[in-house]
């Protein structure tokens, strides 16, 4: 186990920059994940941590040692694939035992690891099957068991549970993370699922573009995202945000899209008419008398929740309940954001306000 | 509804012979093999057959001839020419073989590598595939020649023989010599098909093996060469066919001399069926050529047989 430092790191593929300069502490036995949607350069960095792809500039150090020029093989680190990249001709037991055989050690030694790390991921009755012959969960628990067996100071993963089916993926997620509380291996998870990145993750790092757009926990993430970009990533439906101005008449409000009035706990100061991006969670919409005027589109009910697509001042929203409320495209509500958990965004720079 | 039942099954019944037997998948099945079985039957069964029986005879080209068993086989063992090109067939398919495999794999694994001007080069391995075998064939002739060999001349300006080398006229320098020819010829074949059997190898899993940490050494003998293992098996016995019944490049660069030290079986069969004009000797010749053949194809059938990894999941 080590800590993991990525100091001001930059790539470029010829002319085209596609990290700009990313720095991110990463502790010993924390659990990182960085996400991003595509071409944000978050497997990209993942493959510059693991060596498989030259740092431009900045530096990456594990423990205590820098390893940009430090050959993949002997950074001590172990990758999962996106496609499990399991070896086709060897069974699951020499999969998991190859990279202590290249290292020639004893066949009992090699036995006895590969055996342990199969009966952490319950892959005992499969060590003789070929790669060919397992599912995709299975194939997955190979690949980890292959990182196990390795013990090295950080694991890597590189999305993956995409090939998984939803349920498997779900399942998948529980497993890593308690492999993870049980083998406190310094860990970093690309994914661009945010929902992964929220469950799994000590430490998320929200990439976009080939530059940090925030990092933090998950709920910190949650609670108070920097910018209009972590704040629509992150969550799941996406913050509704809509353009208007702050009016300070007294009372602080938010004047929307064709004169709609939100309500602000407080304005920020200095700012009767500054143009903004009013955030709100689709969970912080209630409906209450005076709430501002809006019109169903759509009802999705969910069982657990029901999500409600409306139009507010023009703009379609999307509101969820716990209750089950009865509406019908068409009906009209009043819906009300809670104030105290909206989020304010300066409309040029999408910077919180 | 009862009605309706009825009249469907009486319209089954009136649907005619005919009609029905082209519903039936296993008639149907055996219409669609018809021409296929048909073609290989007129272009491949049956001159096969042709040529076992007419080993079986003593056919003189102008004349029929007539059934005399195995006498042609009889004498062919004692026939020290027959013998000798049995010996030169199977050192031409070995050596050439072995060289070709060699050759290729290298050229394969350094065309898979980021090369510049890659699609220029790969097109150049190609050539010698492109050129017709006969026009190579007198190329070589012209580099083998006694008098006006261009690999004497250079050698002899850079001062390392003193003479020119009789490539054709000494009977171990012609065997060599063909030999080369055939694997300047059939490198590219073996190469390319390679090249893409590499290329269908995942990075991925060499990325993996680098981080567990193998050697370039080490990554070629644990992936690349057991990925390319079943790839290799059709290569090569396509090749060592190939070898084994060439007849253009010998025929045109040696005409089987220097005192038939090139003769393969199959231009020692052209020779005493056509040239000599005894069919049925030559035939028998063609035919002895079948069991080595068979041979071949067995070692790759079972070599082809796919290995329990790539066999797909029982679940």
């Amino acid at each position: 186990m080590s800590s993991v430092q990525i100091r001001d790191v930059r790539k470029s593929f010829g002319n085209f920059e596609v990290l700009h300069g990313v720095s991110i502490p990463i502790e010993d036995g924390q659990f990182v994940v960085l996400v991003g949607p595509s071409g944000c350069g978050k497997s990209t960095l993942l493959r510059m941590l693991a060596g498989l792809e030259n740092i431009t500039s900045g530096t990456i150090s594990i423990g205590d040692r820098v390893v940009n020029n430090v050959q993949p093989k002997e950074r001590d680190i172990a990758m999962v694939f996106q496609n499990y990249a399991l070896y086709p001709h060897m069974t699951v037991g020499e999969n998991m035992g190859f990279s202590m055989k290249l290292r020639g050690e004893s066949t009992e030694e090699i036995n006895k690891r590969v055996k342990r790390a199969a009966e952490i991921l319950a892959l005992s009755p499969l060590l003789e099957r070929y790669p060919r012959q397992l599912s995709g969960g299975q194939r997955q628990r190979v690949a980890m068991g292959r990182a196990i067996v390795r013990d090295p100071q950080v694991f890597l993963f590189d999305e993956p549970l995409s090939n998984l089916d939803a349920k498997l993926r779900v399942a998948m997620r529980t497993e890593i993370k308690e492999l993870h509380q049980r083998l406190k291996t310094t860990t970093v998870y690309v994914t661009h699922d945010q929902i992964e990145a929220m469950t799994m993750a000590d430490k998320i790092v929200v990439m976009h573009d080939g530059i940090v757009e925030q990092m933090g926990t998950p709920l910190e993430l949650y609670d108070k995202p920097d910018n209009q970009f972590v704040a629509g990533f992150i969550g799941s439906p996406s913050m509704n945000f809509l353009k208007g101005h702050v009016r300070v008449n007294g009372v602080a409000t938010f004047e929307g899209p064709n004169g709609v009035k939100l309500p602000l706990q407080n304005a920020p100061a200095a700012s009767d008419g500054r143009p903004v991006v009013y955030g709100v969670r689709p969970e912080h919409f209630t409906i209450a008398d005076d709430g501002a005027d809006a019109e169903i589109v759509v009802v999705e009910p969910t069982g657990s929740e029901t999500q409600v697509f409306a139009k507010l001042g023009g703009e379609q929203v999307v509101a969820v309940f716990r209750e089950r409320h009865q509406f019908n495209p068409g009906d009209k509500v009043k819906l009300k954001p809670d104030p105290s958990v909206i989020h304010l965004f300066d409309e040029a720079t999408g910077k919180r306000v | 509804m009862a009605v309706m039942a009825e009249s469907a099954v009486a319209q089954v019944k009136r649907s005619s012979l005919w009609t029905r037997a082209f519903e039936s998948r296993n008639f149907l099945g055996a219409m669609f093999m018809v021409p296929a079985i048909a073609i290989l039957i007129l272009f491949l069964a049956y001159p096969l057959a042709l040529g076992f029986w007419l080993g079986m005879t003593d056919t003189k080209i102008g004349g029929a001839g007539r059934y005399i068993g195995f006498q042609n086989f009889v004498s062919l063992s004692k026939d020290s020419v027959f013998w000798l090109s049995v010996f030169n067939t199977i050192f031409y398919t070995v050596a050439a073989s072995a060289v070709k495999f060699a050759i290729g794999l290298y050229l394969a694994l350094l065309l898979n590598e980021r090369l510049p001007f890659k699609s220029m080069v790969r097109a150049i391995v190609l050539l010698p595939f492109v050129v017709p075998t006969v026009l190579s064939a007198i190329a070589f002739w012209w580099i083998y020649d006694s008098q006006f060999s261009i690999i004497s001349w250079v050698l002899i300006k850079a001062g390392l023989i003193t003479r020119y080398i009789d490539f054709l006229g000494d009977p171990w320098n012609a065997r060599w010599s063909v030999v080369a020819a055939n694997i300047w010829r059939g490198v590219p074949f073996v190469a390319i098909t390679l090249l893409a059997g590499l290329q269908t190898i995942s990075p991925s899993l060499y990325e993996a093996a680098n981080l567990d940490g193998a050697t370039n050494l080490q990554r070629f003998r644990h992936i690349t060469l057991p990925m390319l293992s079943p790839i290799i098996a059709v290569v090569m016995t396509f090749s060592v066919l190939m070898t084994f019944t060439d007849f253009q490049l010998i025929y045109t660069i040696t005409r089987g001399g220097p005192i038939n030290s090139t003769h393969l079986m199959a231009t020692l069969s052209f020779q005493r069926a056509i040239t000599g004009g005894n069919l049925g000797e030559g035939a028998a010749i063609s035919n002895a050529m079948i069991p080595f053949l068979v041979a071949a194809i067995l070692l790759s059938f079972f070599g082809l047989q796919r290995s329990r990894w790539q066999q797909g999941g029982r679940d």
